[in-house]
């Protein structure tokens, strides 16, 4: 969290007024910076009690529902971000990933299965160890593509699950898992802490793990794994010729996303209790990609405001809950238009002691903001036309 | 070598340089030398053949691009590689690089073959190299485009980045530090937190430099690294490139620029058509009527 851009990310667009913040926000210590972080994340908390007016979704939709629906969605696109945002591939299948996350956790604790049970919280590192090796066999063949090439192989993957879903008996197809498993505990009246019908507690531990999330992915955006990445997204082949194994990094970026989409993809199986292959369509997957675009594609705290924007609406206003494709589509091609580096921008520190070398090199301590749209082309382009020729 | 063209930026470390007494500047320039040096162990001892060409030969379908082409660049030294246009120079730089695989015949870094290697092992190796038309990472500032060339030489796993290990803090440390000394060698400090797509072109070549020092390698590849420089900037570089050599690494330098090859270069090999017609100093190459008549033509049967 220590690299987050703006305390208040759902700030509205407007890149004077934005960019004044941010300068200000990155000239402030770290130790001020973490503390500001506390109202926010203390809020963040509140929110499913509070149910402010306006903001709420209800009478439409449950609001703490609504807001675990927004906080798994973010932890998904930070997962699909470090993919399609830092490391540059292309992933259209993501949805496979989620859905596989989904699946483990139904397997091992839905009554329906033939499977051997498990707890449910057990089911959350095994969903995320399962869709790791799901990211390695898809991405072992695969990483060698470029660009399009690459997009369409996953696109394929993200089919082909939800297919083996449907053809695969065990796998129940739209009969689907009744009463997946949820973690334990009851509150005082004996109803369970963790229930589907109530999102708080389920949005609480969806935000918990979401911050824990942000924190390693910063970690590895501060390390030669993020700068690997980048180095992958600008230019692949000066990136190998400089050292980097591309490969080998391009395979970390597709096992770290993956993971944390199987993650989301346990949670929201624990949390709506039934899982069958309905849910984990194409435009699913675009909707992922949309989130992460919409919100600024290789920044992390983008992609979760992008998360809550995508979620978030289609629930705040049920009436206009079935044109969200359209209203999604118009506001992206809107945004390529006059914003193509996103709402937030792509936006990644790079160095563990970056401001201490900033401040020595020129006196202040954060790179220079430049986010002018005339030269952010390439940070709205997370197909990634790297320059190199496709092998 | 600070640009004489920028503004010191307000606090910044040129701008404390510059309020150095002569001194303290020496002082600062030797440390900063000290950083930037190799510290690599080579085999090789200085004068000795560091990397050789042996009879290679590159084929493109039909086309013949390198034809049994030999020489040895030892190390320490400064060596021209110059041709008219389409003689292969960037064929070869390509094949001791190991972008390409000759077609036959070797290359060998202190005498072992780099064989089949992929590109980012021959880096590790040794073997660094900057791009005629630049290519840094353009989303990234100039110091984390540096920093990205030490990497090549860090051993940290994902999981130590993921938990912040020792080893990983340490790694990022020295990283900044080297690389915040390379960027005062090659004399772009003052630009280190500027996106590097934002940095003017001859930063941008000589942040090209930086990255490729920053691999800590025995021999650096230059190619072309003054295509679009004033006379000025040439005679800047050509500085910067000699404190290259003085520091303690091999060069090998591509240019078109006669005046700068005549000017660095301790010996110079010319191709021609994918061969190599003279190899010598740079006065014998200057008097060689090989060379000359490579680049001047030779009349048709004297009625010229």
């Amino acid at each position: 969290m220590t690299t987050t851009p703006t305390p208040a990310p759902t700030a509205p667009p407007r890149a004077a007024g934005l960019r004044g913040l941010r300068e200000r926000w990155n000239d402030l210590p770290r130790w001020q910076q973490w503390l500001w972080l506390v109202p926010v994340v203390a809020l963040l908390y509140a929110l499913p009690v509070l149910n402010p007016p306006l903001i709420t979704t209800e009478p439409g939709t449950n609001f703490p529902i609504a807001l675990f629906d927004a906080a798994r969605f973010a932890l998904l696109a930070i997962g699909l971000n470090v993919v399609v945002g830092q490391a540059g591939l292309l992933d259209l299948g993501y949805v496979g990933f989620f859905a596989v996350g989904a699946y483990v956790a139904a397997l091992f604790t839905s009554p329906d299965s033939m499977v051997w049970k498990i707890p449910y919280l057990w089911t959350l590192p095994l969903a995320m160890i399962v869709t790791m090796l799901a990211g390695l066999l898809l991405g072992g063949p695969t990483l060698r593509l470029r660009g399009d090439y690459l997009a369409i192989v996953t696109l394929g993957f993200g089919e082909i699950i939800r297919l083996l879903a449907t053809i695969v008996g065990p796998l129940k197809g739209q009969v689907g898992f009744q009463a997946v498993g949820r973690p334990p505990g009851t509150d005082s009246t004996g109803q369970p802490l963790f229930a589907n019908s109530d999102g708080t507690t389920w949005y609480w531990l969806v935000v918990t793990i979401t911050i824990v999330v942000l924190v390693l992915v910063g970690n590895l955006e501060r390390s030669r794994v993020g700068r690997a990445w980048i180095a992958i997204r600008e230019d692949e082949d000066a990136a190998q010729i400089m050292g980097v194994p591309t490969v080998q990094f391009k395979l970390w970026a597709f096992v770290i996303g993956a993971a944390i989409g199987g993650l989301s993809g346990a949670l929201f199986a624990g949390q709506v209790g039934f899982v069958n292959n309905q849910k984990f369509d194409v435009p699913t997957s675009v909707l992922f990609l949309a989130a992460v675009v919409l919100g600024g594609s290789g920044n992390k705290v983008g992609a979760v405001v992008g998360a809550f924007i995508v979620s978030y609406i289609p629930n705040r206003f049920v009436e206009l809950a079935g044109y969200k494709y359209l209203i999604f589509g118009v506001a992206l091609i809107v945004l390529m238009a006059f914003r193509p580096q996103g709402l937030l921008g792509a936006r990644q520190r790079l160095l563990t002691y970056g401001r201490e070398a900033y401040r020595r090199l020129v006196g202040r301590p954060d790179q220079v903001a430049s986010d002018d749209p005339m030269t952010a082309q390439a940070a709205g382009n997370p197909g990634g036309t790297n320059g190199g020729p496709v092998r | 070598m600070s640009a004489p063209d920028q503004e010191p930026v307000e606090g910044g470390i040129v701008a404390e340089v510059a309020r150095m007494t002569p001194e303290e500047r020496a002082a600062h320039e030797a440390a900063v030398a000290e950083v930037v040096a190799p510290e690599r162990e080579i085999a090789v001892a200085v004068g000795d053949t560091l990397l050789s060409m042996e009879d290679v030969t590159m084929r493109f379908g039909g086309l013949v691009a390198l034809d049994g082409v030999s020489f040895d660049i030892r190390r320490g030294e400064i060596l021209g590689l110059i041709g008219p246009n389409g003689a292969g120079k960037t064929t070869c730089f390509n094949a001791l690089t190991g972008v390409y695989r000759p077609t036959s015949g070797q290359v060998l870094l202190e005498g072992a073959p780099l064989g089949r290697r992929q590109r980012f092992q021959i880096t590790r190796l040794g073997i660094a190299r900057t791009f005629q038309n630049i290519r840094l990472f353009g989303e990234m500032t100039a110091l984390e485009n540096v920093v990205v060339g030490t990497d090549a030489r860090h051993r940290t796993s994902v999981l130590g980045a993921l938990v912040r290990s020792p080893r990983h803090l340490r790694e990022e440390r020295e990283a900044v530090e080297k690389a915040m000394a390379l960027l005062e060698f090659v004399g772009i400090a003052d630009r280190a937190a500027e996106k590097a797509r934002n940095l003017p072109y001859g930063y941008q070549r000589r942040l090209e430099i930086a990255r490729a020092l920053a691999t800590e390698p025995k021999l650096l590849c230059l190619d072309e690294p003054a295509a679009g420089f004033n006379p000025a900037e040439k005679d800047d570089l050509m500085g910067l490139i000699r404190s290259i050599r003085d520091d303690g690494y091999t060069v090998l330098l591509i240019e078109h620029d006669m005046r700068l090859v005549m000017g660095v270069t301790d010996r110079i090999v010319v191709l021609e058509f994918g061969r190599k017609i003279a190899e010598g100093l740079p006065a014998e190459i200057r008097e060689n009527p090989a060379v000359i008549a490579a680049y001047l033509g030779v009349p048709d049967d004297g009625t010229a």
